[in-house]
């Protein structure tokens, strides 16, 4: 529950986080901002990596290799 | 302190600075000088965090790793270096979807993991299935599957292979299927079983079809932003399956942005979110039909005879819409805008906020055509300055410059903040023929005093209209 309440927290604070900065941005800019919060959702890459190379079972690697590769190619051409 | 201990601080530490570096590269997108360190501090964000994951104390192999990040760079490579600019709607569209798809997967293998160790009992618990954990999981599932599929729907939209259609009882069976997966949700958290797991995907799966399979053209940059918005969510959901905090960071921020930039896009239109999402577009009789309003009025005028209107004014400004972004008539407005400068006439750009099929499409375009971008002007900035032009230019635009929004409180776009190009000296407007725009209805700017319609192509007519210029 701690843990819960701990990651509760962190997620409501970045939300706001999220709102205070995003709103500055112009929409000229609009596009790339799309396209670059696009790339950094790609961070589920890491919990795919995690997954994979945790090798519970066939199917979780594969599952996990499916993250990874989807995952990677968000990341890639959001920052490219 | 043991060397876990150690590596589990080091690994935290790194995402903390992971996540850091991700909201200074949001923050340095709020002016376009910093826009590309921005990127470049996302992509170091990326780099350490993926890096640091590599040590952690659950990665026993790392040839798989090895092989998805070979496969996904070497598509992501090809998709980043073949896309034109121009292609971006597309491209965000399908990346929101495999960012939905990443956090099912990912949800997925960790039920699997939790469900395994229940059964065989190891002490090594990388996942317990705990009520955060479970619910987290569902959530995963749902927002996931809506975003993958709804995210193709939408790519396949702009890509024009896919039509929008209506069904009469498509709020009803959303609704249906939206209580099933709360359900399954419930029997999830019951129950951790796999069945109930992936029935909510499939189920969130037709879910964002039925969403987005209803929304028109015009309506697509607010989907594209929500949409945008759910890849994040799905990853912060995917965070408290793991218990990772860069994860629920970065969703949450990407969240947050889509979400803005949904409602931004819809104070455009000057509807609710809830509108564009289940209100369906109906065609209203009340208003006057075509012919009442262009009957005899619609002025039609020659390249040669728009050269001699252009020559010598002080200042032009020039309207884009989408149907400069289907003819790819960015180039060819340059060109314009730069003979008309060396002519000593001022050139601006007046951007309307839902002009395109994305939020700042537009502005993507003109960029690409190496438009300086302080010569683009938004909607607020422009609109007082109106009646101090000589001559607006409309390329391919139409319900963003219809005067009906402000002058018919019974018209479908009553309301909407438009463009008032129709106070400027003279309006000129390239478009291929007087067909509607999103809204349905007729526009009375083309068959206003001061407006001489071109009939052309975006591009051929501006390519035509430049040469005029250049032999008048």
């Amino acid at each position: 529950m701690e843990a819960f309440l701990t990651a509760l927290t962190i997620f409501v604070l970045a939300v706001f986080v999220g709102f205070e900065i995003i709103t500055k941005v112009p929409p000229t800019l609009h596009t790339p901002l799309m396209s670059g919060s696009n790339a950094i959702s790609g961070i589920t890459l890491i919990g795919a990596v995690i997954s994979t190379g945790a090798q519970e079972s066939t199917v979780s690697t594969i599952l996990g290799v499916a993250a990874v590769i989807l995952a990677t190619i968000t990341s890639w051409v959001g920052l490219w | 302190m043991t060397l876990p201990e150690i590596r589990e601080i080091v690994v935290n530490i790194a995402y903390l600075v992971a996540a850091v570096l991700f909201i200074f590269g949001l923050k340095g997108l709020s002016h376009p000088r910093t826009a590309v360190r921005a990127n470049l501090m996302g992509a170091a964000g990326m780099f350490i965090a993926v890096v640091v994951t590599l040590l952690d104390q659950h990665i026993i192999g790392y040839l798989w790793i090895a092989v998805g990040i070979v496969i996904g760079s070497a598509i992501g490579a090809w998709l980043a270096t073949s896309t034109p600019m121009t292609n971006m709607p597309q491209m965000v569209a399908l990346l929101n979807g495999f960012g939905g798809g990443a956090s099912i997967f990912v949800a997925g293998a960790a039920l699997i993991e939790a469900l395994t160790i229940v059964t065989d009992g190891t002490p090594d618990v990388v996942y317990d299935t705990n009520l955060q954990f479970t619910i987290a999981t569902a959530l995963s599932g749902l927002i996931g599957g809506v975003t993958l599929t709804g995210s193709l729907v939408a790519y396949g939209k702009l890509e024009g292979f896919v039509k929008d259609l209506r069904m009469g009882a498509q709020q009803a069976i959303m609704a249906i299927l939206f209580l099933a997966t709360i359900g399954l949700s419930v029997w999830l958290v019951i129950d951790p079983n796999q069945i109930a797991y992936w029935a909510i995907v499939g189920i969130a799966c037709v879910l964002g079809v039925l969403l987005v399979i209803a929304i028109g053209g015009a309506d697509m940059p607010v989907v594209i932003a929500l949409l945008n918005s759910y890849s994040g969510l799905a990853a912060a959901a995917t965070g408290f399956v793991i218990t990772n905090n860069v994860l629920i960071i970065t969703g949450s921020l990407v969240g947050a942005s889509g979400i803005i930039l949904s409602t931004i896009m819809c104070k455009a239109m000057n509807r609710s979110l809830t509108n564009v999402l289940f209100g369906v577009w109906v065609a209203t009789d009340s208003g006057p039909s075509a012919d009442e309003v262009y009957g005899g009025k619609v002025k039609s005028a020659s390249a040669e005879e728009l050269a001699m209107l252009l020559d010598g004014v002080g200042r032009v400004v020039v309207v884009p819409g989408f149907g400069m972004a289907v003819a790819q008539a960015q180039h060819a407005v340059r060109d314009l805008a730069n003979l008309l400068e060396s002519r000593g006439t001022e050139v601006e750009f007046a951007i309307h906020p839902v002009a395109g099929r994305m939020p700042g499409h537009m502005n993507v375009l003109l960029a690409e055509a190496d438009i300086p971008y302080e010569k683009l002007k938004e909607m607020d900035e422009i609109n007082p300055t109106f009646d101090q032009v000589d001559v607006v230019i409309v390329i391919g635009a139409n319900d963003v410059v219809n005067p009906e929004a402000r002058t018919n409180p019974q018209s479908p776009i009553a309301g909407m903040p438009i463009l008032d190009v129709d106070k400027a000296r003279s309006v000129i407007v390239v478009k291929r023929s007087l067909s509607p725009g999103f809204a349905g209805i007729p526009n009375p700017l083309f068959a206003a005093e001061n407006t001489q319609m071109f009939f052309a192509d975006a591009k051929k007519g501006i390519v035509e209209l430049a040469s005029a210029i250049k032999e008048g």
